[in-house]
């Protein structure tokens, strides 16, 4: 999408993705390591592992494939 | 800020994702302040959006945080009837918006959808519609923010005043800064945020409860304990309407199609400039035919994170002791007496089933993808709000001279205004909640005979200016009327809503397409009886005088009715399977 500058709105969903992914796969390793006293229930599944996991190379997916150099380069191409 | 009794609890994981997602909204705003410079580009977003982004900007700006919690609330309290609203309630309104609506509203390059009734009907129609939809929309936003406001006191245990304050003032910025281009930014980002925070709930809660089947075993064994009228009722869409005593709505199948699918939907998707906005900021026809499709195939997944939750509460929801908790109204839960009790309210079963499955940082996450949801359904208000009066009401009516930096700089001190007037109605509502009540019917009673004065007005060359003006009057009028009379006598509902049985959403249902009806039949006789406008005059804006522009070259998986087709084609599976 045309922004009117070199930063594409899909840039933005991937480094939110990638930020919140890389915090909660973060914390769900440290509940590996240290499980917490209070528990949710399906605790043993995870969740935040998997699931910040996919976020996360979801999001870095996003940012890397809409970066601000390669949408400069996708507009020149398109000027010229 | 932080009150002891409290839903769920943060950690400071929780609070780093909260807080980034204000920082990357702002930087949004920031970052888009240079490219909001003239008035196509503050109130249009340049009219260069793609199909994706102007569809889920669509689909966003309707998908706030109250509309979450509400209708998963709505599915706990009715069963799998409250995703007629998202199916019959949604998917027919937005496929006839892209393929027959949308090229009417493109060709003729209104800015709004009070501007389209300007083409058509003139000043007067405009004028009313305009007046009142800005009136609307900007106390709706307070409404909203100050529900919003309880539900994270609620929920969180945040102060009402840090809540409204720091989410209207977060929104005001980035709006009045980027201008609706910022606002379809946010929504787009909202979006993937609501699907991030919310999908592990359905997932996890039917991995519990042993699947779909097991789920409605559990559902019929739980209410069957409580003796719950018509327990099989709560897990079929479309079996249990044929009489209105039946399921748990008290409606039948007349209401759902007439009153849903073909007024109540038809008005909200077509006509609420809100929803429209977006998608007239595609960068061409195509586009804006595309975007309501793509809002439409994400529109029928929506039941999957909002639906699934409230019947999963239903299934699964138990107290601390084990035995079965009930879910109560808001207004009980919420009251020092529930609160004492422990009560939680019906519209709490999406925060209690986030809380059930999300530990820190994805509780942090899906409480984000709330505020996000609620910051942009503000934010959608406002632009619109800005949009209205520069236009329709400023431009139209105080100054018809000015220029486009005046709409421009109009437009971003509106916003702040408007922000301001939102924040004024919370506090309103705070000191006397029935306003709450009033306004969201008014708002209401507004749609559905404006989609009565639209589609004629699109449709029907021999509609004349005063039968669409006397139309739309009559139209708003007879649905004030009729609430008012449901107010003062209760027992009307047998005449309104066809039953006495019939609950606020059955009765809101009826009262829609009597009014649309009248609306129609004024507009019909009055423009039978005036002077319609030539051909000539007609041109871009009535159906069979308006030449649809050529798309050039388009394969046939580029087509809107190839992908309409197909969107109807999964719309009539779900309603088989669900049946």
């Amino acid at each position: 999408m045309k922004s009117g500058g070199s930063l594409s709105i899909w840039f933005f969903i991937g480094v939110s993705l990638a930020v919140n992914g890389a915090v909660i796969f973060a914390r769900g390793l440290y509940e590996l390591a240290y499980p917490p006293e209070h528990q949710v229930v399906l605790y043993n599944l995870h969740a935040n592992v998997w699931w910040g996991a996919v976020l996360l190379v979801l999001g870095l997916f996003f940012s890397l494939r809409f970066s601000p150099a390669r949408e400069r380069a996708r507009m020149a191409a398109e000027k010229s | 800020m932080l009150s002891s009794s409290t839903l769920v609890h943060l950690s400071p994981v929780d609070l780093v994702i909260i807080v980034f997602y204000f920082v990357l909204v702002l930087a949004i705003g920031l970052y888009l302040k240079e490219q909001a410079n003239t008035g196509e580009d503050f109130f249009m977003a340049g009219r260069e959006m793609t199909a994706w982004v102007a569809g889920l900007a669509f689909l966003s700006a309707n998908l706030g945080s109250l509309e979450l919690m509400g209708w998963a609330g709505n599915s706990y309290k009715y069963g799998i009837l409250a995703a007629h609203w998202y199916w019959i309630g949604a998917i027919p309104s937005m496929l006839f918006l892209a393929l027959i609506m949308m090229p009417f509203y493109y060709v003729c390059k209104t800015h709004s959808v009070p501007g389209y009734l300007k083409l058509r009907f003139g000043q007067d129609s405009q004028a009313l519609s305009s007046i009142s939809f800005a009136l609307m929309t900007v106390l709706m936003s307070g409404i909203n923010m100050y529900a919003m406001a309880v539900v994270m006191k609620v929920v969180l245990g945040w102060d009402l005043n840090f809540s409204i304050i720091v989410s209207s003032v977060t929104v005001a910025i980035y709006v009045a800064l980027g201008g609706l281009r910022s606002a379809i930014f946010n929504e787009v980002l909202q979006f993937f945020l609501i699907w991030a925070g919310a999908l592990l709930i359905p997932i996890l809660g039917l991995i519990e409860a042993g699947g779909w089947s097991g789920l409605k075993l559990k559902i019929l064994h739980n209410l069957t304990e409580q003796h719950a009228a018509n327990p099989g009722a709560y897990t079929h869409l479309w079996s249990t309407l044929g009489n209105f005593s039946d399921n748990p709505m008290g409606i039948n199948w007349a209401g759902i199609v007439f009153g849903l699918g073909a007024v109540i939907a038809m008005g909200y998707w077509t006509t609420d400039f809100l929803v429209v906005q977006r998608v007239l900021s595609a960068k061409d026809l195509r586009s804006a035919e595309l975007a309501p499709i793509i809002g439409a195939a994400f529109k029928m997944m929506v039941p999957f994170i909002v639906i699934l939750p409230g019947l999963l509460g239903l299934a699964l929801l138990r107290d601390g002791s084990g035995n079965l908790l009930r879910l109560v109204p808001a207004d009980l839960a919420w009251s020092p007496a529930g609160q004492a009790q422990g009560l939680h309210g019906y519209d709490e079963v999406l925060p209690l089933m986030l809380a059930r499955y999300c530990g820190p940082g994805l509780l942090g996450l899906g409480i984000t993808a709330l505020i996000a949801g609620f910051m942009s359904g503000m934010a959608g208000n406002v632009s619109a709000f800005s949009t209205v009066w520069t236009y329709d009401i400023y431009g139209a009516l105080i100054n018809k001279n000015a220029t486009d930096e005046g709409k421009v700089r109009m437009g971003r001190w509106v916003t702040v205004i408007g922000v301001g007037i939102s924040i004024g109605t919370a506090y309103l509502v705070m000191h006397a909640q029935s306003i709450m009540d009033y306004v969201q019917a008014l708002f209401s009673f507004f749609i559905a005979p404006l989609f009565g004065t639209v589609i004629l007005g699109m449709l029907w060359k021999r509609a004349t200016k005063a039968g669409g003006f006397w139309g739309l009057l009559a139209g708003t009028l007879s649905s004030v009327g009729m609430y008012a009379w449901g107010k003062l006598d209760p027992s009307s509902v047998r005449y309104l809503a066809l039953s006495a049985q019939a609950q606020d959403q059955a009765q809101n249902m009826f009262r829609a397409l009597w009014c649309w009806l009248i609306c129609v039949i004024v507009t019909v006789v009055v423009s039978l009886m005036t002077k319609p406008k030539t051909d000539a005059e007609l041109k871009d804006l009535v159906y069979g005088l308006t030449p649809i522009p050529k798309q050039g070259h388009v394969r046939w998986i580029q087509s809107p009715i190839f992908w309409g087709a197909v969107v109807a084609i999964v719309f009539v599976i779900l309603q088989i399977i669900f049946w």
